[in-house]
């Protein structure tokens, strides 16, 4: 991990109140993988006082991109940030996924399941997994049409894509989970792992259904931060050990399904 | 050169500068230059470990965050074994802060420590909002006497320098300053969090887990200044000022207030170059100045 003061490349709008943000770093270029995140600073000012993170979205050669919903003052403050400017920026933080898990069985597809912005660190995944040779489904899930990010950009890397949104608006209706249990009811092509990252709810549906089914669950959990680094206890998660809490920023933000008491 | 360095009892920091309990761990080591430091101070230990509060523990407030962390820790023989091995490389001066459930406690980490090497000095932390002390259901900084007897009984079990670290949540800070001095202490470090809450007014719940939490950062920065000015002139040990200190500025007001030191916690979150930039830009504002030694500022304030 390093503070780096990085230079914005691109901020622009996506979708209604979705960014993606290019930011010029060999450092965080060299260093990230799949599933670590960042901590930004999002105003000079001293509200927002705390930095805020987000999931590494992808790596590009010059540096990384960030994928983020504006909901808020530090996300607002981001999304008026102009290329040229400097971004005051810790990283890479936490664990990342386990590729591992993937590559063991290699024949079979690995799983990717996202909710809402949930999907910005999941593409950084997809891109190594790619690289390996690892076949990919993705089941993207949110609450309407403009919810939905990066199919394009999944199906161009070869990945099977399969939307749901709670009204209808685009893909199947309902639930993120209705094609994951198809998927995992289909024995032929059963997958090998599944990697998930959303709101709360969601993963707790998902780590329930890949234990019934007998398939590795990784998901990327949030919490409110405020060092990111594991210095100020701040953002704990239960879990099954003896010590009852880890912390998101240090000990995940990915950590096995089963691991965590939902 | 201006000379940086000044004295809390027999420990000596070659600058004013450290960092705040609870706000500093080594992972910083891998992003600021920990050994500048005047002092680190580490997270608050308890006899036995701790689990802590439930998330969500952080709040974000105006210019200003809440924490409801709840002193988590794996305990004193934890932190022995393997949490002072982490630090045992930094070559500024470790503070260990602690906390019991009564005066036994308190004692028996003194004397654990004091046979510990590599610590310099303790902080004792009668501030912590999770304590019991008899009769009394507050923090035992609330009450002068409670607090003489905590810090007689660590006085009496350890020969390191000792800094006694209050709660702003009281009618006046002075007289309990005045008690920790006389029951013994090196110094008194002003001030702990101030309990405060948020509320989230779509789900109509509180923002933190356990409800209420202590308030730091730049919001309680005026508060604490006053508090550090109201003991100046009711004690003869030093103090040590902290409360949301992001700047040389804050640190420097808080010095002619009367702070000999100041602790740096949450803005070190913000930026953990902060401490850094307060010794290098203090050092330029006494020589812009012309001042020879820092000591001639503290308690400078023409009031
Ligand atoms: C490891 C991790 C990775 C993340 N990756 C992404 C990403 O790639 N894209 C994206 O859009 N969002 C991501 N988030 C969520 C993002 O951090 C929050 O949306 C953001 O902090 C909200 O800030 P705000 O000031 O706009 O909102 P406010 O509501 O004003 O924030 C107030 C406070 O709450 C905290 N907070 C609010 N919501 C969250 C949350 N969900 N998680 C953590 N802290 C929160 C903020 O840090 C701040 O302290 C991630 C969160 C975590 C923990
Ligand atoms: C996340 C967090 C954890 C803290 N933990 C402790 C602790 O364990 N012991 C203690 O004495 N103070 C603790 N504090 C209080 C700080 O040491 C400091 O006194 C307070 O935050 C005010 O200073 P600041 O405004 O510079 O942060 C904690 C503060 C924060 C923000
Ligand atoms: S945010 Fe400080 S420990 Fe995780």
């Amino acid at each position: 991990m390093k503070q780096v003061q990085a230079k914005i490349l691109k901020n622009k709008e996506i979708a209604k109140g979705f960014y993606r943000m290019r930011i010029a770093s060999s450092y965080l270029a060299g260093y990230s993988r799949p599933g670590q995140f960042v901590e930004v600073r999002c105003s000079q000012e001293t509200d927002p006082l705390l930095r805020r993170p987000f999931g590494i979205h992808r790596v590009i050669d010059a540096g990384i991109e960030l994928l983020y919903e504006v909901v808020g003052r530090g996300t607002d403050a981001l999304s008026q940030k102009k290329p040229g400017e400097t971004l005051d920026i810790i990283g890479p933080l936490g664990n990342g996924f386990d590729l591992g898990l993937a590559t063991c069985a290699r024949q079979r597809p690995a799983i990717l399941v996202a909710g809402g912005n949930g999907v910005a660190p999941l593409f950084f995944l997809a891109e190594e997994l790619k690289r390996k040779s690892i076949k990919i489904h993705v089941l993207i899930g949110g609450r309407s049409k403009g919810h939905i990010l990066c199919e394009k950009e999944f199906k161009k890397l070869g990945a099977k894509a399969v939307i749901t949104t709670d009204d209808g608006s685009k893909g199947l209706k309902g639930l993120v989970t209705n094609p994951l249990l198809t998927a995992l009811s289909a024995a032929a092509s059963r997958p090998s792992v599944i990697y998930a990252c959303g709101p709360t709810g969601m993963l707790k549906a998902v780590s329930r259904l890949a234990y019934s089914s007998g398939v590795p669950c990784q998901v990327s959990l949030e919490e409110h931060m405020a060092c990111g680094v594991g210095v100020c206890l701040g953002c704990p998660v239960k879990v099954k050990t003896d010590s009852r809490y880890k912390m998101v920023c240090k000990d995940g933000p990915v950590f096995d399904a089963g691991e965590i008491i939902w | 050169m201006v000379d940086l360095s000044v004295n809390i009892g027999r420990l000596k920091l070659k600058n004013p500068v450290m960092t705040a309990s609870g706000t500093f761990g080594p992972e910083y080591g891998e992003l600021f230059d920990v050994n500048a430091l005047g002092a680190v101070v580490l997270k608050t230990i308890t006899l036995e470990a701790r689990v802590g509060n439930p998330p969500p523990r952080i709040a974000e407030t105006f210019s200003g965050m809440l924490n409801s962390i709840g002193l988590e820790n794996k305990g004193l023989d934890d932190f022995i074994k393997n949490k002072l091995p982490k630090v045992k490389g930094i070559k500024a001066p470790i503070v260990v802060s602690i906390a019991g459930n009564n005066e036994r406690e308190y004692a028996l980490l003194a004397k654990r420590l004091s046979a510990v090497a590599k610590i310099s000095a303790l902080e004792i932390n009668l501030s912590c909002p999770n304590v019991r002390h008899g009769t009394l259901a507050g923090l035992i900084a609330q009450d002068p006497d409670v607090t003489g007897r905590i810090v007689r009984a660590v006085r009496s079990s350890t020969r390191l320098p000792l800094i006694a670290k209050l709660t702003p949540n009281v009618t006046d800070i002075s007289v309990i300053a005045a008690s920790a001095e006389k029951a013994g202490a090196d110094a008194v470090l002003l001030v702990n969090t101030f309990p405060a809450m948020a509320v989230d007014i779509e789900t109509k719940k509180p923002k933190l887990g356990n409800i209420t939490g202590g308030l730091s950062g730049p919001a309680i920065k005026p508060i604490a200044l006053k508090m550090v000015w109201d003991v100046y002139n009711k004690v003869d040990i030093p103090i040590i000022g902290s409360g949301g200190i992001i700047n040389y500025k804050d640190a420097i007001e808080f010095m002619l207030c009367g702070a000999t030191a100041v602790q740096i916690g949450t803005a070190v979150f913000t930026d953990p170059r902060t401490p850094g930039c307060v010794i290098k830009d203090i050092r330029r504002y006494l020589e812009h100045a012309g001042y020879r030694r820092i000591k001639d500022i503290i308690g400078g304030l023409k009031a």
